[in-house]
């Protein structure tokens, strides 16, 4: 689709960026550090909704709390604390992890607040042990410059992240607590983007602007994009946990297909005249009690029923494809899942197939006095799980006679999203009464303006103007996460800043490419390096394989004397160059002093990096002046 | 609420909170609805709640504009009232409000959480209680636990006599965590002849936040009221961390050991007298007092409201015993070191205390463990001076007894007597080794 039909279709996009911040927990003293070992506790708990401060139960929270799973938090004693487990009151606010949402506000021309408070929104699918997230709306009003133009960021906040969900069973769902309470920054856009590839563009900014402090974490997770999505006549979806920039285009497209099919099955029954559809459901076990289908012959035999209703006038349209490989059917399987905590469902546009036969369907077609306009959606549970499972399906299907509902939908590994819960209203935020409210003084923002980290494209002129870089290397290494490293190793050592910066962008990364642990390279083995080759006493040249070995274990100075790197002297060079210009007289007298070009390639590859290129050109060439003068 | 130059401007333009209203200042432009603003915090500040839930605090300086865009209503936090049909095959149960964090919600006066939901709004966030009682709702007063009093002790006492004589199934009383051991106590005292449950609830983490351990409590204690034949009074909360069981203890043996974890209550010295899981019982002693089908509660309110609890410190010098006289005590509970032991330093004040008919009881602030004043000749010397060894009483519990015992006597003999008499399970005849403190970290690396 071009960029002017998404901008027809009223396309809308926002996006809402989370980056944790390189500090300890917000309202803790634990360390931000994820586990990947055995959880030596596990803690059952149960949340209960409760009002918001507006005194309305939010649907979210009351569609969670139906749910009414049980969760068990995995504890790990030595890095999370009483206040994770919710067993002790958030200590006051982490003033670091502030400070860094501040700056961030400030880099993104936003207007602190002039008193933070901290709120509680309510989230009670279990990811935040007390049953909601505290956030703090922190400043309004930035923008940022892109190339693609000025977006608006009309809100910074700061808040927890939440629990890692690691597993989930009919009863229980399991959440590590590791993660729960790292500081996070959540900047929010405008719903300005009207196409679905700026927004990448515009993600990938804030994100080399947030490195550009050097005080937000790395690595997988530690950044996520929510991104919000509409278009005319559709509706607002909150889609969770984009991790690749790269997936975000292909996102918003299968987004926008979606709620183009969602409005054409709305038309499609409008023209039907179909109605409301009732929660009349009727136990069908009889019909299968022969079936051939696994699943349904291996339910009953645990003691399921077999639950049916009818939608009526929806036949054909429950099979309509929303989004490739995900069907209506799809989204109503979503439903019964969330609510029954059901496997899937069943309905008549895919069947007979899965082991039904046609028989079958026409059995309880008849059953239900579906028409042949009906489509028929059934499961095979417990008598409870089934009911709920059917009403949640009903309700999205009277959900499709007015068109696309508000979701928070979860973004698919292939770009596809699917059900997570009702988009949350404004009502499930209210005072954190454990917190008093935090006054930013003038003082302190002033003391902030003045240490602003230099952004990117302020420090990509300045590599060019000060350092004499060509503009690709300082653009790439203004966006480096080692920037710091290179302006403190060039400004501690006489070494060429050029070279500095492409063993840092360049050699490092062809050596991680080379399956090399790169990693393991301490800062300290850089500064070695370059104070030898600041004292003469290392060629340029030998870096790539000193390095080489040093991501293999071994250390700078090790490294250096056992490939025998250390700079030759002045009179062995010289030897070097006195003896490839005699064993070479033919290419001499040939080319006269234009040998000077093979010859170096020659003298270099003997001295294997242990000469400096311009000494052996220097008395290359003298050399071969006095020889010219000799003839 | 505001005050000062913030109220004088908002009347000035008739703006009340609720009201939705649109704030400028340096560019920046709020909407929202006013909230009101906590007197803890300076008067400086207006505090908006913004369309997506956010409040922000705007301070009052030059150039500020606030207008009213509509009027609104004052947010409230109030649950509607829950009409139930009594069912004459449940159960009465009468829940007591006292205040506390069972009931509580946000205050604006203080920006914190306070007791403040009537004990019918609990009954409203907990329908689950219809299913297991005839729920009636009693408020007896409405304060912190650590503002509770003796004579609030007996203001509930009477309120709980009243409800059992007039043929409740057991009561619930719904108090704040911090005294509720020593109130437990005070009631287990005072109330003569008890014939069904009386049970304390409270609840660590307050009724508004989903991950309350309010509900899981008070269905709990109600099906103790409700169910048990537990004629004692107890106290039930979490047993673990988990929201999986509530413990029953008795109410003389139970002590709060942790500022703010769920199963902040243990019985100490002894073993809880059962656990409720849901709404399903299952008791673990057999030596407690039945319930009977008749019988009429007798309140013995009296109580010395004069009496010193101190604790023990090396070096402790006689004038603190001295001044407590001075003050006017009646009577004095130690909470010695280990076996029941203070520093010689304290011997002359506690012979002034003897000498002048005030008791002088002693308690350990081991807290696990009876005092043995016999092994030591520091022990035999305070046995000597007259001092009341407490066996294994709590030092809270023995403070509790002694001033209600100095209600009933003054002579020096008689209130001996009845301290180190067991009335209401205070003392155990025997120490179990299976009920001291068990870490749960891992023992071995």
């Amino acid at each position: 689709m071009k960029e002017d039909m998404y901008k027809k279709l009223g396309l809308k996009v926002g996006l809402e960026i989370h980056q944790e911040l390189d500090t300890h927990k917000l309202f803790c003293n634990c360390p931000s550090i994820l586990r990947d070992d055995g959880p030596p506790i596990g803690v059952k708990r149960r949340l209960r909704p409760t009002q918001s401060e507006l005194g309305e139960m939010d649907r979210a929270a009351l569609a969670e709390a139906i749910k009414g799973k049980g969760f068990n938090y995995q504890v790990y004693p030595d890095t999370i604390c009483l206040v994770e487990l919710d067993e002790e009151p958030p200590h006051l606010v982490n003033e670091e992890a502030l400070d860094i949402a501040l700056e961030i506000a400030l880099l993104l021309n936003a207007k602190p607040v002039d008193e933070a408070h901290v709120m509680r929104k309510t989230v009670i699918d279990g990811s935040n042990t007390c049953g909601f997230q505290r956030t703090i709306l922190v400043a309004t009003d930035g923008y940022v410059e892109t190339e693609e133009g000025r977006a608006r960021i009309p809100t910074i906040c700061l808040e927890e992240d939440a629990a890692r969900k690691m597993g989930e069973d009919a009863g229980f769902i399991d959440y590590r607590l590791d993660r729960l309470g790292i500081p996070l920054v959540e900047i929010a856009t405008g719903p300005d983007f009207s196409d679905p590839y700026t927004p990448a563009k515009v993600a990938l900014h804030i994100g080399q602007l947030l490195r550009a402090t050097g005080k937000v974490r790395r690595g997988i997770g530690t950044i996520r994009q929510d991104i919000n999505i509409s278009i005319a006549g559709g509706a607002r979806q909150e889609i969770k946990g984009v991790q690749e920039l790269a997936l975000i285009s292909t996102v918003i497209e299968r987004e926008v297909r979606r709620q183009i099919a969602l409005l054409e099955i709305r038309d499609e029954l409008k023209r039907r005249g179909a109605a409301e559809v009732e929660k009349g459901f009727i136990e069908v076990k009889e019909i299968f009690s022969n079936t051939n289908s696994r699943v349904i012959r291996d339910a009953i035999k645990a003691g399921s029923i077999v639950l049916a209703v009818r939608l009526p006038k929806f036949v054909g349209l429950v099979g309509k494809e929303l989004q490739p490989g995900r069907r209506f059917g799809t989204e109503l399987a979503d439903q019964a899942r969330a609510y029954g905590g059901v496997g899937g469902i069943f309905h008549t546009d895919e069947l007979p197939a899965h082991g039904i036969s046609a028989e079958e369907v026409s059995k309880l077609r008849s059953a239900i006095k579906a028409s042949p306009q009906d489509a028929v959606v059934f499961v095979a549970d417990i008598g409870e799980r089934a009911e709920a499972a059917l009403s949640a399906v009903v309700d999205r299907a009277n959900q499709a006679l007015l068109g696309v509902p508000e979701e928070t939908r979860r973004a698919l590994p292939d770009g596809n999203t699917e059900f997570m819960r009702p988009l949350p209203g404004a009502a499930r935020m209210y005072v954190e009464t454990d917190i008093p409210p935090i006054p930013i003084t003038e003082d302190r923002l002033r003391r902030m303006k003045e240490r602003l980290p230099e952004l990117p494209e302020q420090k990509r002129s300045r590599f060019v103007r000060d350092y004499g870089l060509s503009e690709e290397l300082a653009r790439r290494i203004s966006l480096s996460e080692h920037v710091e490293l290179f302006e403190r190793l060039v400004k501690k050592y006489r070494v060429e800043p050029t070279l500095v910066a492409s063993t840092i962008e360049e050699t490092l990364v062809s050596l991680r490419r080379e399956g090399l642990a790169v990693e393991r390279i301490q800062e300290a083995a850089l500064d070695e390096i370059f104070q030898f080759i600041s004292k003469g006493k290392l060629a340029k040249e030998a870096i790539p394989e000193i390095l080489r070995q040093v991501a293999k274990g071994a250390s700078v100075r090790v490294a250096v004397k056992e490939l025998g790197l250390e700079v030759m002297t002045k009179a062995e060079v010289l030897k070097l160059v006195s003896g490839v210009v005699k064993s070479n007289p033919k290419l001499i007298e040939e080319r006269g002093e234009k040998a000077l070009k093979p010859l170096m390639g020659i003298a270099m590859a003997r001295a294997r990096g242990r000469a400096d290129g311009k000494l052996v050109h220097e008395l290359l060439k003298r050399e071969l002046k006095r020889l010219g003068g000799a003839r | 609420m505001y005050r000062g130059k913030a109220l004088k401007l908002l009347k000035s333009l008739s703006i009340e909170v609720g009201d939705r209203v649109k704030i400028e200042k340096a560019g920046r432009v709020y909407e929202g609805i006013l909230m009101p603003r906590t007197e803890l915090g300076d008067p400086n500040h207006f505090v908006v709640k913004l369309a997506s839930g956010y409040n922000v605090g705007i301070r009052i300086s030059k150039g500020v504009k606030i207008s009213k865009v509509e009027g609104g209503k004052m947010p409230r936090l109030g649950l509607p009232p829950l009409e139930i049909k009594r069912d004459p095959a449940k159960p009465d149960v009468t829940i007591m409000g006292t205040g506390g964090t069972v009931a509580c919600r946000v205050d604006y006066r203080t920006g914190a959480v306070y007791p403040a939901f009537t004990a019918q709004e609990i009954y409203s966030a907990v329908p689950e209680l219809a299913n297991l009682a005839n729920i009636k709702v009693v408020e007896v007063c409405n304060v912190f636990s650590e503002n509770m009093t003796p004579q609030l002790w007996v203001r509930i006492g009477r309120a709980i006599a009243r409800e059992l004589n007039a043929g409740a199934d057991g009561v619930v009383v719904a108090h704040g965590t911090d005294t509720m051991g020593y109130t437990a106590a005070a009631l287990s005292f005072m109330l003569k002849d008890l014939f069904r449950p009386v049970v304390l609830v409270g609840s660590q983490r307050s009724s508004d936040r989903p991950s309350s351990d309010a509900a899981l409590n008070l269905i709990g204690a109600v099906a103790v009221a409700g169910k048990s034949d537990i004629a004692e009074v107890c106290v039930v909360m979490h047993g673990s961390t988990e929201d999986d069981f509530c413990l029953i203890h008795r109410g003389t043996k139970v002590r709060k050991c942790h500022t703010s974890r769920r199963d902040t209550f243990q019985t100490i010295n002894d073993i809880p007298l059962g656990m409720v899981r849901g709404t399903e019982l299952k008791l673990f002693r057999e030596d407690y007092n039945r319930r009977k089908p008749k019988g009429r509660v007798k309140v013995e309110g009296k109580f010395e409201p004069r009496v010193a609890l101190l604790k023990v410190t090396p070096g402790m010098p006689s004038s603190v015993i001295r001044g407590v006289l001075k003050a006017g005590d009646k009577g004095i509970v130690l909470e010695g070191t280990g076996l029941g032991h203070v520093p010689e330093s304290l011997f002359d004040g506690i012979k002034l205390a003897v000498s002048r008919g005030v008791p002088v009881v002693m308690t350990s602030q081991c807290l696990w463990g009876r005092v043995d004043m016999k092994v030591y000749s520091t022990g035999r010397d305070l046995l000597r001076l007259g001092v009341i060894p407490g066996g294994d009483m709590l030092p809270e519990v023995a403070w509790a007894k002694l001033m209600w015992s100095l209600g009933k006597t003054k002579d020096l003999e008689e209130v001996s007597e009845l301290m180190q008499e067991n009335l209401a399970g205070e003392i155990t005849p025997r120490s179990r080794p299976d009920v001291f403190l068990k870490p749960t970290f891992a023992l071995t690396p």
